[in-house]
């Protein structure tokens, strides 16, 4: 068997792997979120990532929210590589002081209308690396955030939920 | 050792002011400015370590320079020690000959002020001169506000010639990772030059460990870098330990090995996945992140964090592995096991893909000695070096085999990765079967003065962690070493003669950690 053929046969044999999540809540959210993001967003809300210095466990919370089992493209949400793809800045770290140029012109880059969320509990007050001496101690702090998403990290499942409030309050 | 020390110096005429045996396995060799670089050089030519620790800590009226080297035969560690007068604050620098010891000298420069008399790169590596203005040094005791004066500029290394031309990138990527800025400097397609500039998430972690208790620390130590949360802080956990003079029973010692290996596999399927889609090989890099996310729900289910994270406290492990929840590890291997075979057949089955990652990436096993690359991206490299051999206790019981390649290249890097996340479940497995039913934490804990040092083999490499308290059980001093510290520098001599669209696979087959390098 070639190796074509034999992705194909384990496709179908796999199947729809995005439903095999024991947290049923998760598809319930979902089709929310889809629902919201088709009125209010025209069927794609696009966010571009920034880490400020995080410890890298947002940063893979929210690549496993993008994995195929929780595949949060498919509610619409889209990571966009430029900011000028961009609705919305998500931000996570503390803000290190090498970063505040950088995070700004990111911001600066996105076009109207944008807001930012914050991710994570150093992206909201410094959390654990408050009171350093490199540290700016929040997003808040350098941009205006419009919403948090709070936990250390916060769960794909977690994010997910936050970002339907979030849409819903717009 | 002892006899081992009077034989080294006999042989290269060298003398010591001072010995000093600390903690069984650690030994502090204290010598004259003018013998610090010739003793240094003689350690560095006896083992294969390289320089694995170089740090400064203040004391009253002199500064303390420490450089650590492994001895790996005799599973203990050298530390060659030198005192630097407040008033002349310099020391000879050793990176001309060890060039692993260059980038710990640039850091103690821009960190304590002390100057390397000789080293030939003067820059900042993590207060960048942007931001940071020069004459701050952050880890003096009597640093207090930063001092406002002027600014500067980074100089990059720049190659000139015909047709060369500069390619910047970052800190901000177009993927969802971490900050840094990458030079390329390329003739028509191949890379010639690259420069990776980092610190961009500097967040002063040794500093903030200052005046706090060991229990405090511990927390932050997971912080250090989010996806190795357990290999820090049991390697933090080790050393207060060690100086509180606390034995950690052996189950608790399993326990951390359990959860270190789940930690592994983790981090070696994101490598793997990585990988894969780097070159746009797609199913496999989903598949790979089916099973990795199987792995954190595990881990969420063993420990309430999906990133293993409040599981090493001092005195042993947080929570007892119970035998339902030994069920479960056994179950979630078992139904892994399937996926695993698959991926494995897909990624050694598609020629394309071998044709992209074979050759890919080359780092020679000489300059992986010079920058001191250690580690899975050493060990791909030829160097036979793994703390789990010898250095931690649990390891020792156990029967298993350090896999290593010499090619060097990402497929070598692809293929440790998956023998290594194999190893880790035999492991895992073995631990398990001999888990016991005796208690996971010590009895008593008291605060001692001392110091000592924690080492711990994470995903990435050897984990060190230093740790200095004074009376009142607070933290003096706690130097880092992540080992992404080292292996960026390699991952800069792996992708020349590279072209551009083939740096994002080799950088996820280093998969090296941001947050660890810039603490």
């Amino acid at each position: 068997m070639s190796t074509l053929d034999k992705l194909i046969t384990n496709c179908l044999r796999r199947g729809i792997v995005t439903r095999s999540i024991e947290a049923k809540e998760y598809e319930l959210l979902g089709a929310e979120l889809k629902g919201l993001i088709n009125r209010r967003f025209a069927r794609s809300f696009n966010i571009r990532e920034v880490d400020t210095g995080s410890c890298g466990a947002c940063e893979a919370e929210i690549i496993a929210a993008n994995n195929p089992l929780y595949d949060i493209s498919r509610f619409g949400v889209n990571f966009v590589a430029s900011p000028r793809h961009a609705d919305a800045l998500l931000v996570t770290g503390p803000v290190s002081k090498n970063m505040v140029l950088a995070l700004k012109k990111t911001y600066e880059a996105m076009p109207e209308p944008k807001f930012v969320i914050s991710c994570g509990d150093c992206a909201f007050d410094g959390g654990v690396f408050l009171n350093s001496y490199y540290v700016e101690g929040g997003i808040s702090k350098v941009l205006p955030v419009a919403f948090h998403i709070p936990g250390c990290p916060p769960t794909p499942l977690e994010i997910i939920k936050k970002l339907l409030t979030v849409l819903n309050k717009l | 050792m002892e006899k081992f020390l009077t034989d080294l110096e006999t042989n290269y005429k060298l003398k010591s002011i001072k010995q000093l045996k600390n903690h069984d396995n650690e030994f502090y060799v204290e010598v004259a400015a003018a013998q610090f670089n010739a003793y240094c050089l003689a350690l560095h030519k006896t083992f294969i370590s390289t320089v694995m620790t170089m740090f400064a800590e203040e004391q009253k009226d002199h500064f303390i320079i420490y450089c650590g080297f492994a001895a790996e035969k005799m599973a203990a560690w050298i530390f060659v020690v030198l005192k630097v007068d407040k008033n002349k604050p310099e020391f000879p620098s050793i990176a001309r000959q060890i060039y692993a010891a260059n980038l710990f000298e640039r850091e103690m420069r821009e960190m304590f002020g002390l100057e390397p008399t000789g080293n030939p790169d003067g820059r900042r590596l993590r207060l960048h001169d942007e931001v940071w203005p020069e004459g701050n040094f952050p880890l003096r005791k009597d640093f207090g506000k930063e001092k406002d004066k002027a600014l500067g500029e980074y100089r990059f290394s720049k190659v000139d010639g015909e047709g060369i031309f500069e390619v910047p990138v970052g800190p901000v990527h177009a993927g969802i990772i971490g900050p840094g800025h990458f030079r390329f400097s390329v003739a028509g397609e191949p890379i010639i030059n690259l420069e990776i500039r980092l610190g961009f998430t500097h967040r002063g972690i040794e500093k903030l460990l200052e005046g706090k208790t060991v229990n405090e620390a511990v927390k932050l130590s997971e912080a250090v870098s989010g996806v190795s949360s357990v290999a820090h802080s049991w390697a933090f956990c080790q050393a207060a330990e060690k100086i509180c003079g606390i034995k950690v029973p052996r189950s608790a010692n399993y326990t951390r090995a359990i959860y270190l290996e789940l930690e592994r596999m983790y981090n070696h399927l994101a490598a793997i996945g990585g990988i894969a889609l780097d070159v746009g090989f797609s199913q496999p890099a989903a598949l790979a992140a089916i099973i990795k996310e199987a792995l954190h729900q595990l881990n969420e289910k063993l420990t309430g964090s999906r990133f293993l994270k409040g599981t090493n406290v001092i005195g042993g492990a947080a929570k007892k592995i119970s035998s339902e929840e030994e069920k479960l590890i056994w179950g979630t291997f078992s139904s892994l096991a399937k996926d695993f075979a698959e991926l494995k057949e897909m990624l050694s089955g598609s020629v394309s893909f071998l044709d992209r990652v074979d050759t890919t990436g080359w780092l020679r096993k000489k300059s992986a000695e010079d920058f001191g690359v250690l580690g899975l991206s050493g060990r791909a490299s030829g160097i036979n070096f793994d703390l789990r051999q010898g250095f931690m206790p649990p390891y020792d019981d156990l029967d298993f085999k350090i896999a290593t390649a010499t090619t060097g290249d990402v497929l070598a890097r692809l293929n440790l990765r998956l023998e290594e996340f194999a190893a880790s479940i035999s492991i895992i497995k073995k631990l398990l079967n001999s888990l016991s039913a005796e208690t996971i934490l010590a009895a008593k804990i008291e605060n001692r003065a001392g110091f000592g040092l924690g080492v711990v083999e994470g995903a990435r490499g050897p984990v060190l962690y230093w740790v200095s308290l004074n009376k009142s059980g607070k933290i003096e001093r706690c130097k880092i070493v992540d080992p992404s510290f080292r292996s960026w520098q390699g991952l800069s001599y792996a992708v020349l003669d590279n072209i551009i669209p083939d740096f994002p696979v080799c950088n996820k087959s280093f998969d090296l950690s941001y947050a660890g390098n810039d603490l």
